[in-house]
Formats: C-alpha cells, structure tokens, sequence
C-alpha cells in the first residue's frame, strides 16, 4: 500500500520533471529539473527492488552527469530568441514525428504479453531476496559477461582518449616543469666562484645586455634585474 | 510491501515526507501571510549605479568539461569495482584477473592523460 502510493507519487513527479526540463526557458532550470528526474528515477528503482542500480543512478547521474550537463550549458553561448525562432516552422514536423513514435509505442505496449513461463526461461535467474544487488550482479558481470564487461573499459578509453584530443590543447605562455630536462642539464649552467669585490662584469661573465644610454632610472632598474 | 529491502527505506520516505511538508510550510505561509508587491525590478539583477553589461551567466572555460568528463570516467571505474569486491569470493580467479585486465585497460588511458599534460591545470 505504501509502495504502491510512493511510486505514483515518485512516478508522477519524474514525469513532471521531465515535462519541465523539455518546457523550462532556462537551460540551466532545465538541467536542476533533470537531476529531481534522476532522484525520481532513483526512488522508482528502489522500489522495484533495484537498490545497486538506484544508487549508483544517483552517484553516477546526479553526482557526474549532471554536473557534465551544467557544464555544457554554460559552455554555450545560448541566444534563447534565436533558440525559439523557427519552432513555428518546425512544430508540425516535429508533432509529426513524435505522434509516430508514440503509436508505435502504443502498438508495441498493447501487444505485449509475457510468455508463461518467461521467468525460467531467464539466462541468469534471480537469485532472491538472501543475495543483494551488488552481489548477484557481481557473481555473472565478471565472469559470465567478460566480453561486455572489457567492452565497457575500451568504450571507457575511448571517451577519455576522445576528450582529451578534444577539449585539450597546448596554452601559449605556459611554463611547465619537466623533471628529466631539468636533472640531465649539465653545462649551460655552472656554478662559479667569484672572489668577493669583484663583481661579475668584470669577470666576463655573459648576463643580459644592458639597454642603450637612455634616461639614468631606466638603466639602473635594468642593473638591478640584471643580478636576480 | 513486496520488497523486504524496502521495510529498510521506510525511514527515508519518512524524512522525504517531513522534509516537503516543512518546505512547504514555509514557502506556502510566506505566500500566505506575507504582503506581497511584486515588482520587475525586485527580481533583476542588482549592479551599482549602472545597467547590468550582460547575462549573469558566463561562458566556462573547456578545461573545466575536461575535468568532469574525467571524473565521470574514473566515478564509473569504481562503481564497477563494487560489486566485484562484494562478490570476490565467489568469482575465483577468472573475476579477478577480469577487473585486472578491465583496470588495466584504464590505466593506459590514465598514463596518457598524465603524459598528456590533461591533468594540469596551467
């Protein structure tokens, strides 16, 4: 009774939600109303015993996804009167489409049936309530499912590989420490032992050229750059 | 109730049904009670003395995306490691070397990300 009103509350909110990050003018009231969708979808998981699932919907979604999502809608630069220019052109395509989809949704729901004996014709069986989530998915997902599992971590590289070559690039003006050069060098600076007085002009020491004969200030702030 | 997992997060609903009903008692009597003189400017963003430049929302750098679709990776290396260490026991040596190689498949995109210089900031 009490599962059976949280999941039409939680069912009525997601779709709420949903409707709201479709509807919403701002992007980024878009993006709150879809991590609410997301606890929603948590809670709707939870209820149909799927608890790993739930949370690492939250973890995952809510906690990386969403914040991806934040980050995209302040990366564009979003004109929303240039967003909303051509929906009267579109609209009917657009209603077209989806009310095709929707039928079809329709035709697949309404002749739906299970067959009667779906559940032991399963591959991998419900183990029951004496397991848990993690655990029932962790005792077929590494050895049952390798392929797919190690498809997973290629997809995972690619992703990285992907944003790196990218989003990354080299910056003009920034210095970077690089150990091996800095350890290896040997020659180009030497340490030398100067008498005291003498003062390292008169020794022939290379130093950074001094300006020409210009106003007395500015040549004396070039010395003194000159001995650090 | 069907689940018995569920018995455990009755707590929850409780906390979730509180916490909407305080929520909504503050808003719903500041709505009720309070005076209200609703005025554009109330809601516009306030700048000393001058007419805001632009939208208060700024362009981020794509650096800061970098980072997040890196942690996205490395959030769902480790939601996969949970269940391998819940159920390591029963998996033998075929799981185990299974997260090895799935780990080290990662691993060779985070020595190029390092070598790459993604990790840096400047």
């Amino acid at each position: 009774m009490i599962a059976a009103l949280a999941f039409y509350l939680f069912a009525a909110i997601l779709i709420a939600s949903a409707v709201m990050v479709v509807t919403a003018r701002n992007p980024v009231h878009s993006v709150l109303f879809l991590i609410l969708a997301f606890f929603n979808a948590a809670a709707l998981f939870l209820i149909a015993g799927a608890e790993f699932l739930a949370m690492i919907l939250v973890i995952v979604y809510v906690g990386a996804v969403a914040v991806l999502f934040l980050f995209v809608v302040m990366m564009l630069d979003i004109d929303f009167a240039r967003l909303r220019e051509g929906f009267q052109r579109y609209a009917p395509i657009g209603a077209i489409i989806g009310g095709i989809l929707f039928l079809e949704l329709l035709l697949v729901l309404s002749g739906w049936s299970f067959a009667d004996q779906a559940d032991d014709l399963r591959l991998s069986p419900n183990p029951g309530a004496s397991v848990t989530n993690a655990a029932a998915l962790g005792r077929i997902l590494y050895t049952d499912y390798v392929y797919l599992f190690q498809l997973a971590g290629l997809i995972l590289l690619v992703a990285m590989i992907g944003a790196i070559v990218l989003t990354h690039r080299e910056r003009a003006g920034t210095k970077r420490q690089d150990i091996a050069v800095q350890v290896a060098r040997s020659g180009s600076v030497v340490l030398e032992e100067v008498p005291v007085g003498a003062g390292i002009k008169a020794l022939g020491i290379r130093r950074p050229p001094e300006p020409e004969a210009e106003p007395p200030k500015v040549t004396h702030d070039a010395h003194h750059g000159g001995h650090h | 109730m069907t689940q018995p997992l569920l018995a455990e997060y009755f707590p929850i609903l409780v906390f979730l049904a509180i916490a909407g009903g305080i929520a909504l008692a503050m808003v719903g009597g500041s709505l009720l009670l309070a005076r209200q003189k609703p005025n554009a400017e109330k809601l516009s963003a306030y700048e000393c003395g001058f007419e805001p430049f632009d939208d208060t929302r700024r362009r981020f750098d794509v650096r800061f995306y970098l980072v997040a679709i890196l942690f996205i990776i490395f959030d769902l290396e480790v939601a996969f490691l949970f269940p391998w260490a819940v159920s390591l026991g029963g998996i033998g040596w075929f799981g185990f070397l299974s997260m090895i190689a799935f780990l080290g498949v990662l691993t060779v995109g985070f020595i190029y990300e390092w070598r790459k210089g993604a990790l840096d900031w400047e």
